[in-house]
């Protein structure tokens, strides 16, 4: 096969610049690469697999505690220690770009590449999350008025009447393919998916986001490692053979997405194919089990160019491979295509030499396919044969170690001075709180996301404690839980806590904020189902670096997302990171999605977010309003956006230490056996909070418990002062502030609860009572009183009802 | 009681079949691979959850020619008790052990949720410990559970009393609202006419720990060792 010449334009459709390219040539000893090590090169500096624009940033990240066994970086997931010989592996990665271009497979294959990174890792895969943006799906859905004054893009005000509906129909199909994307893998494979979060803002229309999380279990001494290790060692290749799809999909997520690389770039998203991941797994762990494998490697991004070069890069050895022998799912294939191709499924294990036949007879019994296509050697090199020619020969450190890094200029963005100039004078206070509750729980971001978890199996496993719908998910870890081992040592049983969070529109109005916050809510979501902070992983979802506006967000936000990691000794453990995240008509609002896994000490201490009882005490924890907040906890409120139209405003702040303290004091209170119910305030602010209580519990398909409640806050201190720093109502009702949470306490238990709240210094006060067929708010002059059948069906239907 | 629990390629409620019936009830529960032609010790088989085979062409179509089933077919014939759960009902009735069939969802999508069955008869040794009246909270979690069967099919069905679980709502009425999947009557689970084979879409083996929310499975599990223990007795005395 011919290959084709290099020429500059060949090295710029590669994504590589001048510089890069020399470099690549001076690694390869001067002289010019080879059409393939091209390719090689081109993927493996792409952002997706160097981070070559945010790696300085990530240093940044708090990656330690005593608990962490391994680290950040350091292979494919990051695993922490739960005690007992047990660990947890866990990581996050995005499939934007190919579920924009499509979305059930794009979306699918994200779940499976993170599954790969945790069964690699020696984990048995016990659930999944995922995070989730789109356009609107509805025509009301309010279209800021401040838009996106970004300098760098002429977003157009949108939503003029016909324009919307075939937007907001693209959104419906982006949105329905990456569900049942998401449901056909996870389901199929056989892993719950626990929770998760949607939201919808016309900044992700076109493209939209798609995050995957999993979690694993594993004993520690059944780590295994990506590694090349031992001279002489066969490797080989397992899984399913390859093939044309996912050409280079590493280098096409690494650019802007625009309607024509989608279009060309279809055949860069791959083809998942969840039943063959499942016994890819089952194969390896059984393998693993045997003690015979030396290092394991899955063939994610960059498929065979990333896995061989990574392995050999970290045992310090080099690796030779025959393309002749890996199996070939498409007739003449260049080595060009073989090496860059992203087929799902596949792996590569390195084996201590002698033992051969055990990966022989494990995958003979699964009826999978296997080749022994290498060796590793002592040369440092990475050597590609093919036809009985040399076509690839890398210093495999180098090319993996030695990636270009960039330091990018970053520029405060114009748009921000208004943003922080804004308040409230022109913002007629709430005329009727009940309409706008109502208008905010039907609102799609808002709204229950059951239209979207009732399709994903969540309770396969037997794990599942709390289910979507609550604050955090709480899995169960139990014997077979394990991946098979020699040592068949009962294990006791364990909880493990999970929440990912991320308020897009908080991060665009104030990047180092809106990072904090999604750390504190994450936070705040595992205190009130009980857990303690163990580790955290992040998803930066940014736009194009080369815009110094834009870098200045993903600067921001990482050190907004590394100083929250650290005040809840949330260490991140590794991550991923997705730029150009650009559609035709802008950048998406920045969004660095936080997952937070917890550990809950005893099964009494698992705590859900709706009301139990008639009659309980309603107490809430944290200040009732931010006294600091010029615009008391509405900037970038969801009640700004939907009845006002307006996404404005400093977000609320976040004071970490008060935090801190609050999640320590609900902590206290859940392990004195106190706290029946605790909810955290957030999107929607206390009122949605409070209708959430009440009308959150499903007890079966159709079948609702609803409670009432009646709240008054006449009495309290905050609406008693004068007129001047009085509180706004619907600053009261809908107005974010941060480190406020709901709970529900038996009667008799009401004075022990403020009591020990006041020891613990943080404020708590009685705001009503638990029962009856409404919601009743008192506040001020005005009394909202909502019937709950209503609510829950505005809330509970909203999603369906838009996509029905 | 030794249980077979069958393992085919995509099986995935497995592990949860043998840890309900090894943990929750102490009794002996053994995988038995796809290939084995031979089930070896087992006084019950339990034919669990999952995409066996991937569920390609169509679910439980291809994994009803497998070894394994030949032998679960010889066991019914000899009157053993065979349990299908969710794609396990799909690979029965694929494998004429029940009538009808199970088509996709009305819905067309994936369905994971509680729903609430009512137990038509407590005659059947997966049935014979649940209280006449006692509606049970089950999960579901399937994409293709529509039981559907031709008219001369369901008569005999009713005729015969197979019908062993409905899905109703929280006052026990079979109301379309309560149907999850489209399920012609509201049928979630049947047997056989001889009554030694049922299936059932709902997973009683997520619904046996008070820890997971709700123990109503218990009681299917129980029938089932009840009629095993009655048998047992009768065939000592």
């Amino acid at each position: 096969m011919t290959e084709p010449a290099i020429t500059p334009e060949l090295v710029a459709k590669h994504n590589l610049t001048p510089d890069e390219y020399a470099h690549a040539k001076e690694i390869l000893g001067g002289r010019e690469p080879s059409y393939t090590e091209l390719g090689i090169f081109s993927v493996m500096w792409s952002e997706h697999c160097s981070y070559k624009n945010t790696r300085p940033l990530l240093k940044t990240f708090p990656t330690k505690s005593p608990k962490i066994l391994v680290g950040a970086g350091e292979e494919n997931a990051g695993i922490i220690d739960i005690g007992d010989g047990l660990a947890i592996a866990f990581k996050i990665e995005s499939h934007n770009h190919p579920s924009a271009v499509e979305p059930f497979q794009g979306a699918a294959t994200g779940v499976g590449g993170i599954v790969r990174d945790i069964f690699t890792m020696g984990a048995r895969p016990i659930c999944a999350l995922n995070s989730l943006r789109f356009g609107p799906i509805t025509d009301e859905n309010p279209h800021p008025a401040s838009g996106h004054p970004l300098p760098s893009d002429g977003r157009g005000a949108g939503g003029e009447g016909s324009m919307v509906s075939t937007e907001v129909l693209n959104n419906r199909r982006l949105f329905a393919g990456v569900v049942s994307g998401i449901a056909h893998y996870g389901n199929c494979f056989g892993i719950p998916t626990v929770a998760g979060e949607v939201y919808f803002d016309k900044s992700y229309e076109g493209n939209p986001l798609v995050n995957a999380f999993c979690l694993g279990v594993l004993r520690h001494d059944q780590i295994a490692r990506g590694a090349a290790k031992g001279i002489g060692n066969p490797v080989f290749y397992v899984g399913p053979a390859t093939g044309r799809d996912g050409l280079a999909g590493a280098a096409f997520a690494s650019q802007d997405l625009t309607d024509e690389s989608a279009q060309q770039q279809r055949g860069a998203v791959q083809v998942g194919d969840p039943f063959m991941e499942k016994l890819v797994m089952e194969a390896c762990l059984e393998l693993l089990a045997t003690g015979a494998v030396a290092g394991i490697q899955d063939m994610g991004a960059a498929g065979l160019t990333c896995s061989t070069c990574e392995t050999a890069a970290r045992a310090g050895t080099g690796i030779e491979i025959e393309l002749d022998k890996v199996p070939q799912r498409a007739p003449n294939m260049s080595s060009y295509e073989i090496m860059l191709s992203e087929s799902q499924e596949r792996m590569l294990i390195i084996v201590h030499k002698g033992r051969e036949e055990e990966v022989k007879r494990i995958f003979d019994k699964w009826d999978l396919p296997w080749s022994e296509v290498g060796v590793v050697t002592d040369t440092g090199h990475m050597v590609v044969r093919h036809g009985g020619k040399i076509i690839a020969d890398i210093p495999a450190k180098k090319i993996a170690d030695e990636s270009p890094i960039y330091h990018r200029e970053s520029r405060e963005p114009e748009y921000l001075k208004a943003v922080r100039a804004f308040r409230l004078d022109g913002i007629l206070d709430t005329q009727s709180p009940l309409d706008d509750l109502k208008q905010l729980l039907a609102w799609p971001s808002i709204a229950s996301k059951n239209w979207v978890y009732r399709q994903y199996d969540h309770m396969v496993r037997d794990g599942t404690v709390v289910n979507p719908g609550s604050d955090a998910a709480v899995i169960r870890i139990k014997g077979d839980s394990l991946p098979e081992s020699s040592n068949g040592k009962s294990v006791p049983e364990k909880l493990i806590a999970m929440s990912v969070d991320c308020n897009g529109v908080y991060v665009y109005l104030d990047p180092y904020e809106g990072a904090k916050a999604a750390v504190a809510e994450a936070c705040r979501n595992l205190a009130c189902s009980g857990a303690v902070p163990l580790g955290a992983t992040d998803n930066l979802n940014m736009a194009n670096p080369h815009k110094p506006e834009l870098f200045w967000q993903i600067q921001e936000s990482v050190r907004g997302l590394a100083d929250a990691c650290r005040a809840f000794n949330a260490p991140v453990t590794g991550g991923n990171c997705s730029l150009y995240n650009q559609n035709p008509s802008g950048p998406i609002d920045p969004t660095p999605t936080i997952a937070v896994v917890g550990l809950v000490e005893k099964a009494e201490d698992v705590t859900t977010q709706w009301f139990k009882d008639e009659g309980d005490a309603i107490i809430l924890l944290g200040d009732l309003v931010d006294a600091n907040d010029p615009i008391q906890g509405l900037g970038g409120s969801a009640y700004l956006q939907v009845i006002h139209g307006k996404k404005a405003g400093s977000p609320p702040r976040v004071d970490l230490d008060k935090e801190k303290e609050l999640h320590l004091a609900l902590r206290a209170l859940i392990q004195s056996g106190v706290v029946k119910s605790a909810h955290d305030c957030s999107d929607g602010g206390l009122a949605v909070a409070l209708a959430e209580s009440c009308i959150s519990q499903q007890i079966a398909r159709d079948t609702p418990r609803l409670i009432g409640a009646e709240i008054d806050f006449s009495e309290n201190a905050a609406l008693s002062r004068d007129a001047a720093t009085k509180p706004r109502i619907d600053a009261l009702l809908f107005g974010e502030s941060h480190g406020r949470i709901v709970i529900s306490t038996s009667p008799v238990n009401a004075g022990k609860v403020l009591a020990q709240a006041k020891i613990l210094g943080i404020s708590a006060a009685k705001i009503g009572t638990v029962g009856g067929a409404t919601l009743q708010i008192k506040a001020g002059e005005y009394t909202l009183s909502g019937d709950l059948r209503e609510l829950h069906d505005l809330w509970w239907n909203a999603i369906a009802r838009a996509m029905n | 009681m030794n249980f077979a629990v069958l393992q085919f390629p995509g099986s995935n409620c497995d592990q949860d079949c043998v840890h309900v019936l090894r943990n929750v009830f102490g009794h002996s529960a053994r995988a038995v691979w796809h290939k084995d032609a031979s089930l070896g010790e087992a006084d019950a088989v339990l034919i669990p959850g999952g995409f066996s085979y991937g569920d390609y062409l169509r679910t439980g179509a291809i994994a009803r020619f497998s070894p394994v089933m030949q032998a679960v077919q010889q066991f019914a014939e000899n009157g053993g008790l065979v349990l299908g759960v969710c794609n396990g009902f799909q690979i029965l009735c694929e494998a004429g052990l029940l009538p009808g069939a199970l088509i996709r969802n009305r819905s067309l999508q994936f369905r994971c949720e509680h729903v609430f069955l009512k137990t038509v008869t407590t005659d059947s040794p997966f049935t014979n410990r649940i209280p006449q009246d006692k509606l049970l909270c089950v999960p579901i979690a399937h994409g293709e559970g529509c039981y559907f069967a031709d008219e001369a099919t369901l008569a005999k069905l009713k005729a015969n009393n197979q019908i062993l679980w409905r899905y109703v709502n929280a006052q026990g009425e079979p109301t379309e609202s309560a149907n999850p999947n489209g399920s012609l009557e509201n049928i979630a689970g049947i047997c056989n006419e001889r009554r030694n084979v049922a299936g059932l879409m709902p997973h009683p083996e997520r619904a046996s720990e008070a820890i997971l929310g709700c123990a109503d499975g218990k009681l299917i599990f129980e029938s089932l060792i009840h009629a095993l223990q009655n048998k047992s007795a009768a065939k000592a005395a």
